[in-house]
């Protein structure tokens, strides 16, 4: 009996994105690596020398059983212990709304690898402009689908704020890709025209 | 701790295995001990799984807790009623796969399983050697585990796995000898006891010498110390449970009656239960080793005997790859040591995944058949076999 399983070129579109940043044989840390897909994509494809941290359990034994390094545990705490420049890339996907202390989490990041690579859902999308502006409600939109009071995102992030935040914190942008994702399919587009508005995702390389 | 094996439900095993003996350290030639003691001749008693391929790179070396034995999986005959202590891990398919890897477990020296212990006879004396047994080390015991190893003729060892005291066995191996550790697994382990470890070790041991019959360790041509180590275990095998998994099985429950009986019989489960352990535990397992692989469990300290008391010192010795495995309930080696030992091993740069596995069954988790980790022992076994077989 064979199961159907979809090609490893099934990567969502954003993180195909990021994989195409990365250069081959490099190395590379994942924060909130989830099931691993990034990593193992990056692993098989591109031979980089790959950890992700991950807090959940399931998720953990679940990178480790495909054979992939990584730690359960907090990404914040676990970021500190790695000696200066242990890493060519760390990627923070679509997770910075969560972070606590955004600032302290990049410094870390940029401490311990040479460049960042950070992503997350674009707060300023025309649609969630909309939403406040029509309803009166806190926005409850595809990428950012939860109520206020049950939200793990606790960070409402544009692409703007994140440029501005490069002043703040001290790093540099190098590289930045505006897109809009249909996230069943895994496609998606890259915006060019308007991204501050039309784009639902933002990803950064940023390096210090 | 063979307590919780049972006949595997699929019916799938190792089958028929033999315990068979290596004998070394042939006087002159003693091991020195770390006590500065002389001991030989060695014997080890192991068995083995599965076969070595021509490479001889896939051999995974398991090592035993404080209890254990050479009998990791398998039986004896067909006869017997229950297979090795970790017949749910170690098979073919299983977790530590015995169709695609080459199984060896020893049972340590200070044990009473085979291998040169306190209860077999002393050379010069032709008596059994009680106390006059030189306490040993964790050290010890793995350097005796390496005569073994070398003469199965293998130099590099894919992995080496073990849980509790065989977790201290890995985590020496992998800074004893980097060169023959591709891959270490060390489960439900630490890096140095606690005081609360030493203390309830103590405390079994103090059943024991505080038992008539131990009779300094002279006990082999009489009456043995049967209470003590009865006690002994009872007192070890609270250690290994947690207060969830005590009070699943046991509650307040009494046996076999409804109504207390104003006296001092067994009347709770959870009394009779520890009774039953412990007098299945002496039927099996010798005080005396008893007192010497607690001891040595008390010794051990990676960072002070291997890294002049810096863990990144000890684990920058090392060149395996780390897989390290706690449980949520596991009080005696709770997860903040397994913590301790990955943020030791981040610092040096090397490779170490690490899983807390949540499990109400406190310490001895890791023997229970648990589907999640022989899964992750499995992806990460071959993984670190594709990497290094060519």
């Amino acid at each position: 009996m064979s199961s159907m399983k979809p090609p490893h070129d099934s990567l969502r579109f954003d993180l195909h994105l990021i994989a195409s940043w990365i250069q081959a044989g490099s190395r590379v840390l994942d924060l909130g690596c989830g099931e691993g897909n990034l990593l193992e994509h990056l692993v098989r494809h591109k031979k980089v020398i790959g950890s992700g941290i991950e807090r959940n359990e399931n998720r953990v034994a679940a990178c480790i059983q495909k054979g992939l390094t990584v730690l359960q545990g907090d990404i914040n705490e676990e970021v500190q212990d790695y000696p200066d420049n242990s890493f060519d890339y760390v990627i923070l996907s679509q997770t910075l709304q969560q972070v606590y202390a955004p600032d302290t989490l990049i410094r870390s990041m940029l401490r311990i690898g040479n460049k960042g690579i950070v992503s997350f859902p674009n707060f300023s999308h025309w649609r969630v402009r909309l939403q406040l502006l029509t309803t009166g409600h806190a926005p409850v939109t595809r990428q950012l689908p939860y109520q206020w009071y049950d939200t793990p995102n606790i960070r409402v992030i544009t692409l703007k704020d994140f440029r501005r935040f490069a002043n703040e914190v001290g790093y540099r942008i190098l590289k930045e890709v505006a897109i809009e994702t249909q996230a069943p399919n895994r496609q998606g587009t890259i915006i060019r025209v308007l991204p501050d508005i039309r784009a639902t995702y933002g990803i950064f390389l940023i390096g210090s | 701790m063979s307590e919780y094996t049972e006949n595997d439900i699929h019916g799938i095993s190792s089958g028929i295995v033999e315990k068979q003996f290596h004998t070394t350290a042939h006087p002159p030639d003693e091991i020195l001990l770390e006590c500065g003691a002389r001991l030989g001749p060695i014997t080890i008693a192991y068995e083995t799984f599965g076969t070595l391929n021509a490479h001889k790179s896939n051999a995974v070396l398991i090592l035993h807790a404080l209890s254990g034995d050479s009998h990791v999986a398998g039986y004896y005959t067909e006869k017997d009623e229950k297979p090795g202590w970790w017949d749910s891990m170690v098979g073919p398919g299983k977790g530590i796969d015995t169709d695609k890897y080459f199984v060896i477990c020893s049972n340590i020296i200070g044990s009473c399983m085979g291998s040169t212990g306190p209860n077999t006879p002393n050379p010069k004396t032709a008596r059994p050697y009680g106390l006059e047994f030189p306490v040993v080390t964790i050290g010890d015991m793995v350097r005796a585990q390496k005569f073994l190893v070398d003469a199965l003729g293998i130099q590099k060892l894919l992995a080496v796995v073990g849980g509790s005291v065989g977790g201290m066995q890995v985590l020496e191996w992998c800074v004893r000898y980097p060169e023959m550790v591709t891959a270490a697994i060390p489960l439900a382990t630490t890096t140095k006891h606690s005081a609360l470890a030493i203390a309830f070790n103590e405390i079994a041991r103090q059943a024991i010498m505080t038992d008539p019959n131990w009779n300094g360790g002279d006990y082999y041509s009489g009456s043995r110390p049967e209470t003590g180590l009865a006690v002994a275990r009872m007192i070890g095998h609270v250690t290994y449970l947690s207060d969830q998994s005590m009070r699943l099985k046991f509650g307040r429950r009494l046996q076999n009656k409804n109504d207390f009986s104003f006296n001092f019989d067994p009347e709770f489960q959870v009394e009779s239960y520890l009774r039953h352990q412990g007098q299945r535990f002496v039927e099996r397992f010798d005080a005396n080793a008893f007192l010497y692989i607690t001891k040595a469990a008390d010794y051990f300290d990676l960072a002070e005997q291997h890294g002049n008391g810096s863990m990144v010192e000890a684990f920058s010795k090392t060149k395996a790859r780390f897989l390290i495995v706690s449980f949520t309930s596991d009080w005696l080696y709770p997860t903040y040591q397994s913590r301790e030992m990955v943020k030791a091993i981040k610092k040096t740069g090397q490779d170490v995944s690490f899983c807390e596995i949540e499990a109400k069954w406190g310490h001895d988790a890791f023997l229970i058949p648990n589907p999640r980790l022989s899964s992750i022992l499995g992806g990460f076994l071959h993984r670190v076999f594709n990497e290094t077989t060519p």
